[in-house]
């Protein structure tokens, strides 16, 4: 089967499906449209359609940036067990966490783009072409990590899919090793992330070591959270096999990346408000506010208290067993790290900015409906990849092609 | 032209193309076309500007060009012929700044007339000199200063003034972080931007400890009769959207011999401009003479901008 084959069976595999399908895809394209219209009006304007301004430069969609850097590279926490200790529960589903791995890329990749004051020139972030000033500079690492991971992804996704459209099982010294390359790749595209932060002496609510771990505990819950939700949406909606102790065990993993999470940011809240310095202030901001400038300070206080519930509902075996208090616990984390990954992490380090100055941001309705439009495409990419991905894990696709074309279909 | 080639194979590669679709090769090679074919529907100077060369690989001649270019895209924009000098760092040259504490009183003369002489953008309105007014009893605490200050008359005597612009560091945590090269240091100490190079990411504007980089949410604006034709490259000619811009120590006039701006027009002169490697330049002599100091030393930003009290 030739690559144009696969991808005109694969085509006519994600486009047919039952209504509710595709009432979830013309929703998804509603969305997309709406996001589009809005940065049709940023790309004639300039970000002045956003509220970031010099003294908060960076905000929402930087903020949503990193949030998604951490869940597309949380898909390890799946990937590791499956892969490294063969055990057999989470293996079926780890192609699902590269998938959210991709979606999530293609996000953050979004995500960034929109920031740009110049989209027409990201070439001159190609080496060669432009001009990549590497490796002074960290976002020029990053920007390599996350497009070196969305390459390594989608050939994970692409191979496996393959080898399933054609009824074949994977050769497991080209997988293996690909699949081995990415958990250091996950845990350098969210380091690198954390450093493009912590890297600023000028912004002390960044500019500390503790930030990359918090990164990669964040992750560690945050990516889970969505995936323990989309495995049961799968469960009910496919026929996907996915064990319940799969899901169980991602969420005793959760409940110890949520500990750490927790423990970390103990220890900087300990550092910061014992020792009193200036840099409190950032603190002060998200925690209590300054004077009657208190936007972050209910968001600070539900991240806080969403984790530590959450932290609770994951640790007790009974309620990580219970499919609501599961559920419960998982929206909780996504709330909780959406908030102190996002705007949490963002807004502090810009408030006061370096010269004292207080300007309080909120998102305007572009931001919003960019933002929207952007969470769309993703899920528009999990949707497809998935309607794809999923036949085939559970041998339908096989079947179907066994009985449809007489051809012997193993694996 | 290779890219004419490419066009002609193209389109032999297509009509012998198999019925299934195109082949991956095919369809770059479209991909390729069309975008060479848009090019190649624009004027030569959109076509230069879209596909221009790195600003510090540029050859002299290849410089002179360029200037050249800008120089026409000014007088599109604002119908008033300009110089657009494109005067590198002279050697022998490294440039300081000094500014007097006790003599400053926050009439902010310097931030008008930086404006002018930049051409910056008068609505939304750019400022490179933010001036901080700060309580005597604290000293200098940026958390409680007030860049909004609006007193019947200057100075309060409750109160001192304490001017910022770009501090031209010696390890500037800006030009480190650029994902694109698009900001240096020039040989004689000015942290210049290429605007038609920056991409308008503001990782700088993140790094910077002093607030000194501005960014254009939208399109500046000013009257072509307000426009200071005396421009440099790298300096105060006008600038697009969505790039960022600061001071560059005027860097078409400093690097003419002639003081900024805004040492010409500080009514006290509290503003110190000069070249440290002069023995008897006026900076060389402030720093024997004086004891200076530098915003957020601990940074270890090494400020070419130094702070003194004089009296």
């Amino acid at each position: 089967m030739g690559p144009i084959k696969f991808a005109a069976t694969v085509t006519r595999y994600a486009l047919r499906g039952s209504l509710a399908y595709w009432a979830w895809i013309g929703f998804l394209l509603l969305l997309v449209a709406w996001g589009v219209g809005a940065y049709l009006d940023q790309f004639r304007e300039g970000l002045v359609v956003t509220n970031m301004r010099d003294q908060v430069s960076w905000a929402f969609y930087i903020g949503n940036f990193t949030f998604l850097v951490g869940v597309a590279a949380a898909a390890v926490v799946l990937v590791i067990p499956a892969y490294v200790y063969q055990w057999k529960p989470i293996k079926e589903v780890a192609i699902l966490g590269e998938i959210l791995a991709v979606s999530a890329i293609v996000m953050c990749l979004l995500f960034v783009v929109v920031d740009m004051g110049r989209p027409d020139r990201f070439w001159h972030l190609i080496p060669g072409v432009g001009h990549m000033n590497f490796p002074r500079s960290m976002l020029a690492w990053d920007v390599l990590v996350l497009n070196v991971y969305l390459v390594l992804n989608l050939v994970i996704v692409t191979y496996l899919l393959y080898c399933g459209v054609q009824g074949r099982s994977y050769n497991a010294s080209i997988v293996v090793p690909l699949i081995m390359f990415s958990i250091p790749a996950a845990v350098g595209i969210h380091t690198v992330t954390a450093f493009v932060y912590a890297g600023l002496p000028g912004r002390p609510y960044w500019n500390a070591s503790i930030l990359a771990p918090r990164f990669l505990c964040s992750a560690f819950c945050s990516g889970p959270a969505i995936m323990l939700i989309l495995f049961q949406i799968l469960q009910r909606t496919t026929k996907i096999a996915i064990k319940d102790d799969a899901i169980w065990k991602v969420a005793e993993l959760m409940a110890y990346a949520m500990f750490l999470n927790l423990f970390l940011l103990g220890a900087e809240l300990f550092k910061e408000y014992y020792s009193n310095t200036e840099h409190l202030v950032h603190f002060q901001y998200l925690f209590a506010g300054i004077a009657h400038h208190r936007a972050l300070v209910p968001y600070a206080w539900t991240f806080v208290i969403c984790g530590v519930l959450a932290f609770l509902l994951f640790l007790i075996p009974a309620t990580r067993r219970n499919v609501i208090t599961l559920n419960i616990g998982c929206l909780l984390i996504y709330a909780s790290v959406y908030i102190e990954k996002g705007m949490g992490l963002v807004m502090p380090a810009f408030t006061p900015d370096t010269l004292g100055e207080i300007y309080e941001y909120t998102p305007t309705m572009h931001e919003f409906r960019i933002g929207a439009g952007i969470f769309s495409v993703g899920f528009l990419v999990f949707t497809l990849l998935c309607k794809v991905a999923v036949p085939i894990l559970t041998g339908e696709f096989a079947a179907r092609r066994a009985s449809g074309t007489g051809a012997a279909a193993g694996g | 032209m290779p890219v004419d080639d490419s066009s002609r194979d193209a389109g032999r590669d297509e009509t012998g193309s198999d019925p299934v679709g195109l082949s991956r090769r095919q369809f770059l090679t479209a991909v390729g076309v069309a975008a060479a074919g848009v090019l190649a529907g624009c004027s030569p100077e959109t076509r230069e500007a879209f596909l221009q060369k790195y600003f510090r690989e540029l050859s002299p001649e290849e410089l002179e060009l360029r200037a050249a270019r800008l120089r026409t895209a000014v007088h599109a924009r604002f119908g008033k012929d300009v110089q657009m000098s494109t005067l590198a760092a002279q050697p022998g040259v490294s440039f300081a700044y000094a500014l007097d504490l006790s003599r400053c009183i926050g009439c902010r003369r310097c931030v008008y007339a930086c404006v002018k002489e930049n051409n910056q953008s008068r609505h939304p309105q750019i400022q490179w000199i933010r001036v901080l007014e700060m309580a005597k009893s604290k000293g200098i605490d940026f958390k409680d200063a007030n860049p909004y200050y609006d007193p019947e008359k200057v100075p309060d005597p409750h109160h001192f003034y304490l001017p910022v612009a770009c501090q031209h560091c010696r390890t500037p945590p800006c030009t480190k972080v650029c994902p694109v090269g698009a900001t240096w240091t020039d040989p004689d100490g000015i942290v210049v931007i290429d605007y038609d190079w920056c991409i308008g990411c503001r990782c700088c504007m993140s790094a910077c400890p002093y607030g000194a980089r501005h960014f254009n949410w939208t399109t500046p604006h000013l009257d072509g009769a307000e426009l200071n034709p005396d421009m440099h490259v790298l300096g105060n000619r006008p600038r697009p959207r969505g790039v960022v811009e600061k001071c560059t120590f005027c860097v078409h006039r400093a690097r003419k011999g002639r003081y900024p701006a805004c040492v010409e027009i500080c009514p006290v002169g509290a503003r110190k401009f000069g070249n440290l490697i002069d023995p008897e330049g006026e900076l060389s002599i402030i720093l024997r003479e004086k004891r200076v100091f530098v915003l957020k030393a601990e940074l270890n930003t090494e400020p070419r901008f130094y702070y003194f009290y004089g009296i």
